[in-house]
């Protein structure tokens, strides 16, 4: 299939700014002496990886991982064990991380899909769950309390991962690389095989199709793409624990999914980027807003409560905006266009 | 010997306890096809009333009986403003909507009783070692398995031998049937969540003595519950009880007795790296059998 553009929505052209502005962020971090920002928003391109490749399961593929942060834990332990044995070269250190991705990928998948519904959420946390107790009790390895990663991954001497700019731009190369490849991946024949599985399993298999090979194929690109985010996360933080592969992490992943739109290609990018700027602004919001009311003191106290308003605006978003911010975007977008008619 | 009689009465009263909590998540999941996360959040609640009672009554008993009371209707109330708009969608709406009640019960629980750990004191007579046919047991733990017993009589009783119970089973076999023949499904609904909120809540305070009081203390907790029912499958509260035994006796007969067998069999100092690790995720693996072998659960809805 050759390659097209996609046509000019309004959505899309949001996707489009939104990407650039990715990229002019070290500018903006370096003019205006915003450290800060750099750090967040390395986080935020790390995250919206793996939350990229929840989607491919999730949203296209109607498979509801509920234990997706494993990938982020084996990426990163990978790494990080390496490191502690004395391996920092990144040719040796990513390879192994993404082989045992795959490889963990390949194994769960092959048996949680035997199963489906409630009982392929639970198989896929209860995975991660083992991976999680497996890692804590690991005492050379840092056990419970982690491992600091001494040296970030070593390529050739012009790549400083060290630097923040470098890792930053390296981040976001990957992330585009990402976004390009699955949406060739989502519009290709495999593509619709998986979304067709989506939509009715039986009916695809009626056809055909063996769609238990297309969804465990999906799954292990899924698995390989998470686990490409966990290597970087832990070079950004220089520093993995178990509590990367919780099972709390894995919802915040399929949050960021929903958030952002599920089934559509940068979706989880947008809803990456809102939940964990949320996060950040939450507590300012509440400290701002609850000035008037309560005086600077409580209001300051009151911040430091922001989950309680996260709580019940996900419950919010769940019942009332499905879509997330893709849908809602969409949204706006249509309303334009019969505007224009009119 | 005495010991392995200790150890085999430590799981049995484990299992029981993750019974209660697996018991109401199974009727939820099997009554109103809901897979709520916010189970373990109940838990939590019912083990800080019951120490917050406790301290106020200055009586144990009193004090749980008032936390039992309150959990159920902080139940019922999530039930009725969050829940009930939950039914008959996605799954995953359930996870997202559930997952964000966890947020917001874990907030609250800060909020209202500070981030530091609360504790539970027993009554003196409940501290004394039991002596049973001339063997030491802890008088608590013995009174942990005597409860249970009790409510899995009472919840059996319920279920199979009243017309609310036959309701109950009839719902989880055919929902729009048993709306169909006139019954309040709302108020049934309603009263199942209440029902699961009390049993999770009278399994936190029953273990808020054994552990500390803590926010996040349901989410471990929660996990295995969900193991359980998987295991039983999901609706069944027989299966419920089967599977709750056997994790509650894999887990802590493996934590004690693994690191043994384990060394018999590697090196001593493989075994002592591999084997807490390894015997925390038997059950996982026993689930990840289960679940191979048959996928539907040891006892399926149909044929409790």
């Amino acid at each position: 299939m050759p390659f097209r553009l996609p046509p000019l929505t309004l959505r899309n052209v949001v996707v489009a700014l939104v990407l650039i502005a990715l990229a002019l962020l070290p500018v903006y971090s370096q003019l205006a002496g915003d450290r800060f920002a750099l750090t967040l928003f390395t986080r935020i391109v790390i995250l919206a990886l793996s939350a990229l490749s929840l989607n491919l399961i999730l949203g296209f593929g109607g498979m509801m991982s509920f234990g997706h942060a494993v990938y982020l834990g084996i990426g990163g332990y990978a790494v990080g064990m390496l490191a502690k044995e004395g391996i920092y070269s990144g040719f040796i250190q990513w390879p192994v991380a993404i082989l045992a991705s795959a490889l963990f990928a390949l194994v769960t998948g092959a048996l949680s899909l035997r199963t489906r519904g409630v009982y392929f959420i639970m198989i896929t946390l209860a995975f991660a769950q083992m991976a999680y107790y497996i890692v804590s009790g690991i005492a050379r390895y840092g056990g419970d309390d982690g491992l600091t990663i001494y040296k970030r991954s070593q390529f050739f001497e012009a790549l400083n991962l060290s630097s923040k700019t470098q890792f930053y731009y390296v981040c976001l190369v990957i992330l585009y690389l990402a976004i390009y490849f699955l949406y060739r991946l989502v519009n290709s024949r495999f593509g619709m095989v998986l979304q067709g599985t989506r939509s009715n399993d039986a009916r695809m298999r009626a056809i055909g199709f063996s769609t238990y090979r297309y969804k465990l194929t999906a799954f292990v690109i899924a698995g390989v793409l998470c686990g490409i985010s966990g290597i970087l996360l832990a070079n950004q933080g220089d520093f993995v624990s178990p509590s990367m592969m919780y099972w709390t992490r894995s919802g915040d992943l399929i949050i960021m999914v929903v958030l952002g739109g599920m089934g559509t290609v940068a979706g989880p990018v947008m809803g990456a980027i809102a939940f964990l700027v949320l996060e950040e602004i939450l507590p300012i919001l509440i400290k701002l807003g609850g000035v008037p009311f309560v005086g600077a003191s409580a209001a300051a106290r009151a911040s430091e409560y922001w989950m309680i308003v996260m709580g019940p605006l996900l419950l919010l978003v769940v019942l009332f905006a499905r879509g997330g911010i893709d849908g809602l975007l969409n949204l706006i977008g249509d309303k334009f266009k019969q505007r224009g008619r009119s | 010997m005495t010991l392995f009689i200790e150890q085999c009465l430590n799981g049995l009263q484990f299992g029981l306890l993750l019974f209660m909590l697996a018991a109401g998540l199974t009727l939820v999941f099997g009554i109103m096809d809901l897979v709520n996360l916010a189970h373990g959040s109940l838990y939590m609640m019912g083990a800080y009333f019951a120490a917050t009672f406790t301290a106020l009554t200055g009586s144990f008993i009193a004090g749980a009986v008032v936390g039992l009371a309150a959990t159920l209707v902080v139940g019922m109330a999530v039930e009725v403003i969050a829940m009930r708009r939950l039914y008959g969608r996605d799954h995953l709406d359930h996870v997202l909507g559930t997952f964000g009640l966890i947020l917001f019960f874990n907030e609250l629980v800060r909020i209202i009783w500070g981030p530091a750990g609360l504790s539970l004191p027993l009554p003196g007579w409940l501290q004394q070692p039991l002596s049973i046919f001339g063997f030491q047991y802890s008088a608590y733990r013995f009174s942990i398995i005597v409860v249970s017993l009790a409510v899995a009589a009472g919840l059996y009783l319920l279920v199979m031998r009243t017309r609310t119970g036959m309701l109950i089973r009839a719902g989880a076999s055919n929902r729009e049937m048993v709306g169909a023949l006139g019954v309040n499904i709302k108020l049934l609904y309603t009263l199942v969540f209440g029902l699961g909120a009390a049993l999770a809540g009278l399994a936190g305070l029953m273990n808020a003595p054994i552990l500390t009081v803590q926010i996040g203390m349901g989410e471990n907790i929660l996990i295995l519950a969900f193991v359980i029912t998987v295991i039983g499958g999901i609706g069944s509260i027989r299966g419920a009880l089967v599977a709750a035994l056997f994790v509650g006796f894999i887990d802590t007969l493996g934590r004690s007795y693994f690191p043994d067998i384990l060394r018999e069999m590697l090196s001593p100092t493989a075994a002592s790296t591999l084997a807490p690790a390894l015997s925390s995720m038997l059950i996982y693996l026993l689930m990840a059998i289960v679940l191979i072998v048959k996928p539907e659960g040891l006892f399926s809805a149909g044929q409790r």
